[in-house]
């Protein structure tokens, strides 16, 4: 057996060693500095990291902790409106784009070039529009329509609502552009064959064409929901966190904690919060999407 | 249960015309097979009888009705297609049902119509099955369930068993076969496969570029090829085409090229012809037999032989050409030697060598 | 047969034609609200002071003037600092052209090594990286700043290109693990008998075929860490700033009347990049996200 390993190592040396730098950040970049982090989390750690012991008096600070907890409760908002959102806005463009449209090359770039710009950009962007001092109230102002008001941004109540309305404006144009690929490659003679049985085109679509797109519609929501878990720029951008702390999220919760209120015990705990989430939730979805159809390496 | 009728058909995308002014009448409870080459638009001309593709001409009938601009769901038919074209996330017997409860047709009824096909097909122990857990051939045998669902005075069917390997193949073939003698319902079947077209047939339209090349039973398309296209295209191992001149010498007719003679004095030509015509010879290896002594045997210097289980395939030179003959196992017939062969000249093809039409 | 031309064309019953109808006005309706944003940075980057502070923000500019442009590019100012976008900007390309060159070498490596070589524990470790793709950054973000801290290159430009190094490479290395798991493989086995070695059969054999992979991931990475915004500001330290924390801090941080020409001129400017990069390689920008499937 030891003799058969070591023949095995020396006839792949080569690729042994050319994987090397692969099993350095793997081992150290990613998991070496997830367990640093999970190990911060329970110590009293403050300005500089300490290595002693508190258990999980951090977390209990955390949930003590109200700015986490609207963090919380924003991204849960966000992330709901935002995914259904873009699923039902992409999914419906995909369609419409399907039906022989002409100019449909342009469509698709119009529905899809947010996605090619950065969040701090889309940020900013309808910061402006929905500014009150610059954007659509202060020109509904201006051609004497006093009375309105669209004041979004600085509206601690609708702020989150901006906020979805620039992501939504980044992101479903992804959806758009998977779907209408998903589409694409549906045979036609599925097509061919429902016409024969005489079955109305949204019936086809959402009977037939959007269930077998699961592939496609997993994978954008699974890109949608990591970005908008890892949702920081957007959010700096557009409010930075305001008004008061109506738009924080917790990408931004940590990111304050380890930087400016020098609180890293704090903040490795919400961001170990998020791994433990993200993996609960991303652990199922990646095994089916990614390793079902694994490589041929064995 | 239907006549088709297609008067002056034409369809084409833009420029490109597909099907040409085609006229072509099929009977109430026949089985018509389009065959061809790909490209040749026998695909497109079913499309179009189902109502899937635009005609760019002429009038398509059923039953006399004018059905030319009917919606496919309104036309009576059900069709099967290459690929299965089952919905892939839906069980069988939703496969099957599908359609009607769209239609809006009762439960009981649909489950009995369900019921029926499935026992049919003897896909009933499948039906709570997803199309992916199904091997080629039961998927194929759900999509012919699906049409039959439909209660369709015609079936359509577009290559349905290119997909399958050659053993299924045959069985679906026997087993629709089977369904015709059954149903007797119109079938109209398109394939490039010739077994398929003989076997299944009642008439074969063979079709090349957009034209009927040929419409006629599966024995005369075989036996009596209208023109070179035909004679080639079907039969397997392939004809053997020898371009030369026809000679007349007294009241007897020879065949000749360069040193090659062969009497062709008893082939029943369709017209006169005159000597010194230029004309393809037709020869199917089947009809250049192993000579039992007969006086007109002439001798050939086998070049190669290929063993094709029942019988052999031989190949060999005859004053200069080359002819490929079925021999059997036990006539003696080996590489590099003499083997003498008579030509049932009766059953032989002579295409006019400019049109390639048969004379 | 008089009716034997006449049926060129299927009549539209009045159903389809309303139908279409529907179906441009709907996207018609979704495309001026995508090129809204557009259409408001671009005019009111051409506009005065003034101009903007009469409302209107759809209205063309009276005055067409580019002044606000040449005020972001040269001389707009991040607190006391008046040096223009064009720092930022090169510092973008400073980060970007190694990041780009190395992470996607890297990704072609392990895609090969992955899908062609029998290293025992490869899948192991991919299936790691793959998952390190989905964790939120701020996992990793302040070991990250200790180690860099402690090996002295914080705030430095190879701490922020080996960073997107690191986060680049789970999704370079699916995209090409992918791409190599659909060449044939006897391709390989060919080049094996033939007696060609590891690097040998990766430069002279699979590196040319990688031409259109190599294209979607050039895209990708471009588009990718043109846009960053937080490993910048968190990694590259103040000398490199990239653009995009840069425009941040001159759109959010000026004291006094916010100068919106300016600004606007500034968005449209750190967009370009990635704006152009996607004009120019259309489907190839889909193909990159279809098959990538993860971002980072």
């Amino acid at each position: 057996m030891g003799a058969e390993l070591t023949r095995h190592v020396k006839r792949n040396l080569v690729a042994y060693i050319a994987l090397l730098p692969m099993a350095v950040v793997v081992i150290f970049a990613y998991l070496g500095t997830m367990a640093w982090s999970v190990r911060l989390s329970f110590s009293s750690s403050k300005l500089l990291p300490r290595n002693d012991f508190v258990g999980i008096a951090q977390y209990l600070t955390l949930f003590d902790t109200p700015r986490w907890l609207t963090s919380l409760g924003n991204l849960v908002i966000i992330a709901f409106f935002f995914l259904l959102i873009c699923f039902v806005l992409g999914t419906l463009l995909a369609i419409f784009i399907d039906q022989n449209v002409r100019a449909e090359s342009l469509f698709r770039t119009v529905f899809l070039y947010p996605y090619a710009m950065s969040f701090v950009v889309a940020g900013l962007i309808w910061q402006w529009i929905l500014n009150p001092d610059l954007g659509i109230q202060h020109t509904m102002h201006g051609l004497g329509f006093s009375g309105f008001v669209l004041d979004w941004v600085v509206n601690s109540k609708m702020v989150l609502y901006a906020i979805i309305l620039a992501t939504v404006w980044h992101g479903s144009g992804l959806v758009m552009a998977l779907i209408l690929a998903g589409l694409r490659g549906v045979d036609t003679e599925i097509w061919r064959a429902t016409r024969i049985d005489g079955i109305p085109t949204w019936r086809v679509y959402l009977s037939i064409v959007l269930p077998m797109l699961r592939p496609m519609i997993i994978t954008s929501l699974v890109l949608l929901s990591i970005s908008i878990v890892k949702m920081y720029d957007v959010v700096v951008a557009m409010t930075n966190g305001g008004p008061g702390t109506a738009s924080e999220v917790p990408a931004k919760f940590i990111m304050d904690n380890l930087f400016e209120r020098a609180n890293i015990g704090l903040a490795t705990a919400a961001s170990t919060v998020m791994l433990v989430t993200v993996l609960l939730v991303m652990a199922p979805v990646i095994y089916s999407q990614y390793f079902r159809k694994s490589g041929r390496a064995s | 249960m239907s006549s088709v009728s297609l008067q002056n058909l034409e369809i084409s995308y833009g420029n490109v015309a597909i099907v040409k002014n085609l006229d072509l009448t099929i009977q109430d409870g026949e089985f018509l097979v389009l065959l061809g080459p790909s490209g040749c638009g026998k695909s497109t001309l079913l499309s179009a009888i189902g109502g899937l593709a635009d005609v760019s001409g002429g009038r398509i009938l059923f039953n006399d009705k004018d059905v030319t601009w009917t919606d496919p769901k309104d036309r009576g038919i059900g069709m099967v297609f290459q690929s299965y074209a089952l919905y892939p996330t839906m069980s069988v017997e939703r496969n099957l049902s599908f359609g009607l409860r769209i239609a809006g047709i009762d439960r009981a009824i649909i489950e009995k119509k369900v019921k029926w096909a499935s026992e049919l097909l003897q896909i009933d122990h499948l039906l709570d099955r997803k199309p992916s857990a199904l091997s080629g051939g039961q998927r194929q045998r759900v999509a012919i369930g699906r049409a039959l669902v439909r209660d369709a005075d015609i079936f359509l069917f577009d290559e349905p068993l290119s997909n399958l390997d050659a053993k299924l193949r045959a069985e679906l073939r026997l087993e629709i076969k089977k369904l015709h003698k059954t149903l007797k319902s119109t079938m109209i079947y398109v394939t490039h496969d010739q077994i398929e077209a003989l076997t299944l047939a009642d008439r074969i339209a063979v079709m090349k570029d957009g034209l009927i090349q040929q419409l006629d039973t599966p024995l005369n398309v075989y036996n009596k090829p209208a023109n070179e296209f035909v004679g080639s295209f079907l039969g397997s191992p392939a004809m053997n085409k020898v371009k030369g001149e026809l000679v007349a010498e007294g009241d007897r007719l020879f065949f000749a090229d360069g040193a090659f003679r062969l009497d062709v004095s008893r082939y029943p030509f369709a017209q006169k012809i005159e000597s010194g015509r230029k004309v393809v010879l037709g020869l199917r290896p089947e009809h250049i037999l192993p000579a039992r002594g007969e006086t007109q045997a002439i001798e050939g210097k086998v070049s190669l032989i290929e063993p094709m289980g029942s019988s052999i395939l031989a190949w060999s030179i005859f004053d200069g050409i080359s002819l490929s003959h079925l021999v059997g196992q036990d006539d003696g017939c080996e590489a590099d030697r003499t083997f003498p062969v008579t030509i049932d000249i009766q059953k032989a093809s002579f295409f006019d060598v400019d049109t390639g039409w048969r004379l | 047969m008089p009716q034997a031309k006449s049926a060129t064309k299927r009549p539209l019953t009045y159903q389809e034609v309303w139908g279409r109808v529907g179906i441009y006005a709907f996207l018609g309706v979704l495309a001026l609200f995508f090129l809204l944003p557009l259409y408001v940075m671009l005019v009111t980057s051409f506009k005065s002071m003034d101009e903007i502070r009469l409302g209107l923000i759809f209205s063309l500019p009276q005055q067409f003037s580019i002044d606000a442009w040449i005020k972001a590019w040269t001389s707009a100012c991040t607190g006391l600092e008046c040096t223009g976008l064009r720092v930022g900007f090169g510092n973008s390309v400073k980060i970007l052209v190694p990041s780009v060159i190395f992470s996607i070498l890297l990704g072609a490596i392990n895609g090969y090594a992955l899908s062609f070589w029998k290293v025992k524990g490869a899948n192991v470790l991919f299936a790691c990286l793959l998952l390190g793709s989905f964790v939120p950054y701020q996992v990793f973000i302040y070991p990250l700043v200790r180690f860099y801290a402690q090996t002295g290159i914080y705030g430095s430009l190879s701490a922020i290109v080996l960073t997107h190094i690191i986060f680049g490479m789970p999704v370079m290395t699916l995209l090409f693990r992918n791409y190599y798991s659909g060449l044939p493989v006897e391709l390989f086995k060919a080049a094996r008998i033939d007696g060609a070695g590891f690097w040998r059969i990766f430069i002279s054999i699979i590196l040319p075929m990688s031409v259109p992979i190599a294209i979607v991931a050039v895209i990708m990475q471009v588009t990718a860490i043109w846009n960053d915004f937080l490993l910048g500001l968190v990694f590259a330290g103040r000398e490199n700033l990239p653009m995009t924390v840069q425009l941040n801090n001159i759109v959010n941080t000026t004291t006094g009347e916010r100068a919106y020409n300016v600004n606007m001129a500034a968005t449209v400017l750190t967009s370009l990049v990635p704006l152009t990069v996607y004009l120019v390689s259309g489907r190839w920008f889909v193909r990159g996200i279809a098959s990538g499937a993860v971002k980072g």
